[in-house]
């Protein structure tokens, strides 16, 4: 059985950019360990030398010309669902301190 | 039913009997009437506006699509120009694209006219739609019950009229499950057979659009117009060179598998007995019925849930706080507007989604549980692979339950998940699926049948589901 602790539970959810507190973090860790558990079973099968699978229909590499497409859209609609902006670019929090 | 067939709608509007007008104020007032359901999440306030000029053109004599004058409804995760779209996360909540999505242009063109777009589980989490930010839609059935999920607004609309029909998206089961919980038709295409680009992605192998309506013609109908490759989707694969309306597949004469696995244990008694009885009306039609065992299907749903996590997990770090979406207002450093916009933004299950998708794509953990899912996954295709050598269509039902009661499963997300046991397998191998009504339950809850066809033979699966759908009718 997969048991995940408290502390693997709060760095997944660093690695993920969430924030949790204690409470929610045990929460989560019953939760989490639950889907593990079911999740587990695969383990009992036997996959030497199966390929894995990600793309289903069997296209490969499908590419199209780089060239410029009008979508229809401009600056002005793209920057609005900006939180912040100046002077035409996305406005963001210091970077380097 | 509300509505008549989406080709008699059409005929209507050519011939005079009725406008784009007469249809939209229909639909805007069954939405107003029915608000109740909280099937829709926003309300296109130019709706009107886009059918007085269909009616303009069309007096003008001007050629229009097929759909000139149909109102339909859009799940809110597909981008629509101009009118907010929320994947119903507080997260998107103020977001107002500058693009609509492919399939959206693509009915517009044909002269459809969008009137609303529905609820859904959050970022399409959910089996339900009580995963919604903007609270749950209440089954047409039984309003203390769930629609199924996640496009349990688009099914719940089509059920209630708001419009005839609806666009859904299907991961793992979410345009079958709401239309098998509210007796709608729902149609899970072969993957890529529609472009995607436009829509919120949840897990992009598995991810497809699709109809939801009150017949097969119906989506069919509308499958037609969505389909085909798009370079902008790199996905997207050739579509049938004929109409997907042109039902020219029977039934008599082919070869169809009960799936024993999906008629064992854990299923309803009324669930049985209707899926028999439609399976009797088959063979009554001169198809072959025949048990196949596929014991793969036991682990699909295991698969799904590592594989959709997994992509889910990279498909969602693009909610960072900065180009769009919510932004928190606390954050002063960088770290915390990523952090803490994430954090106010999504809800537990899409944050304990991305944390088991983290987990499972974390070094340590990769081949024990992606790249283990990701075989199985092959094992799972070449299951189906086979059972297509013996059978021309794969039957059972869509679910081994009706509609549950609003709040019974949402304690353990695990009990919430088993809801798409018999829907998510049809996902991982690309294959199209339906569900159409087959009967209801002694509480009057409507009944899923899902027929599943090879890759590629959609419309020879919309073919027979068209028979079988009007046997079933008949014998009702």
């Amino acid at each position: 059985m997969t048991v995940i602790s408290i502390d693997e539970v709060k760095k997944l959810a660093r690695l993920a950019r969430i924030v949790i507190d204690d409470n929610q973090a045990k929460k989560f860790q019953t939760e989490i360990e639950a889907i593990l558990e079911y999740v587990e079973q695969l383990s009992k099968i036997d996959t030497e030398g199966v390929e894995p699978t990600s793309q289903v229909t069997g296209l490969v590499n499908v590419t199209r010309p780089d060239e410029l497409h009008d979508y229809g859209t401009n600056r002005d609609s793209l920057l609005a669902n900006a939180p912040d902006q100046e002077g035409g670019y996305i406005k963001v929090k210091r970077v380097l301190e | 039913m509300i509505w008549k067939s989406i080709n008699q709608l059409a005929d209507d509007i050519k011939t005079g009997k009725t406008t784009a007008v007469e249809l939209t104020k229909q639909a805007l007032q069954l939405i107003e009437d029915n608000s109740e359901y909280n099937a829709l999440i926003t309300i296109n306030p130019k709706a009107l506006e886009v059918a007085e000029e269909i009616d303009r053109k069309l007096n003008d004599g001007e050629q229009l699509g097929v759909l000139a004058g149909i109102p339909y409804i859009a799940k809110d995760n597909f981008l629509t120009r101009g009118l907010r779209t929320t994947a119903a996360s507080n997260i998107l909540d103020n977001f107002i694209p500058p693009n609509d999505a492919v399939a959206i242009q693509k009915l517009n063109k044909a002269g459809a006219i969008l009137v609303a777009k529905s609820n859904l589980d959050s970022f399409a989490h959910g089996s339900s739609t009580e995963n919604s930010d903007m609270g749950p839609t209440l089954n047409p059935h039984d309003k203390l019950r769930v629609p199924g999920g996640s496009s349990g607004g688009s099914a719940a609309a089509v059920v209630l009229g708001l419009a005839p029909f609806a666009l859904g998206t299907d991961t793992g089961g979410s345009i079958r499950l709401p239309a098998s919980f509210t007796g709608s038709v729902g149609y899970k295409p072969t993957y890529g057979l529609v472009s995607r680009f436009g829509v919120v992605a949840m897990a992009s192998s598995t991810d497809v659009i699709g109809p939801i309506a009150n017949s097969v013609e119906d989506v069919a109908l509308v499958l037609d117009v969505i389909s085909g490759r798009d370079p902008l989707d790199s996905t997207t694969i050739e579509r049938d060179e004929m109409h997907y309306s042109d039902f020219t597949a029977e039934l008599k004469g082919k070869k169809i598998g009960v799936i024993s696995e999906y008629m064992g244990d854990g299923l309803e008694d009324d669930v049985r007995a209707s899926v028999e009885s439609a399976l009797n009306i088959a063979k009554e039609t001169g198809a072959t019925v025949s048990e196949v065992s596929m014991p793969q299907l036991q682990s699909a749903l295991a698969v799904y849930y590592i594989v959709m996590p997994a992509e889910v997990s990279s498909n969602l770090s693009r909610y960072d706080g900065i180009r769009y979406g919510h932004s928190s207002e606390a954050a002063q450093k960088i770290d915390e507007v990523y952090e803490l916009s994430r954090t106010e933004g999504f809800n537990d299950e899409v944050k304990r989604r991305i944390m088991v998708g983290t987990y499972v794509l974390s070094s340590g953990y990769y081949d024990a549980f992606y790249k283990k899912a990701q075989q199985v996954r092959t094992l799972l295709i070449k299951e189906f692979t086979k059972a297509f050598e013996s059978f021309d269509y794969l039957i059972g039902p869509t679910s081994p339950t009706t509609a549950f009661k609003l709040g019974e499963n949402t304690d353990d997300p695990l009990k919430m998940y088993l809801a798409d046991i018999m829907t998510v397998s049809a996902n991982l191998v690309g294959v199209p699926a339906i569900s159409i009504p087959c009967g209801k339950d002694g509480k009057g809850l409507p009944i899923g049948l899902q027929i599943m066809a090879p890759q590629r033979h959609d419309r020879d699966l919309l073919s027979v589901a068209n028979v079988l759908e009007q046997k079933l009718e008949y014998n009702s």
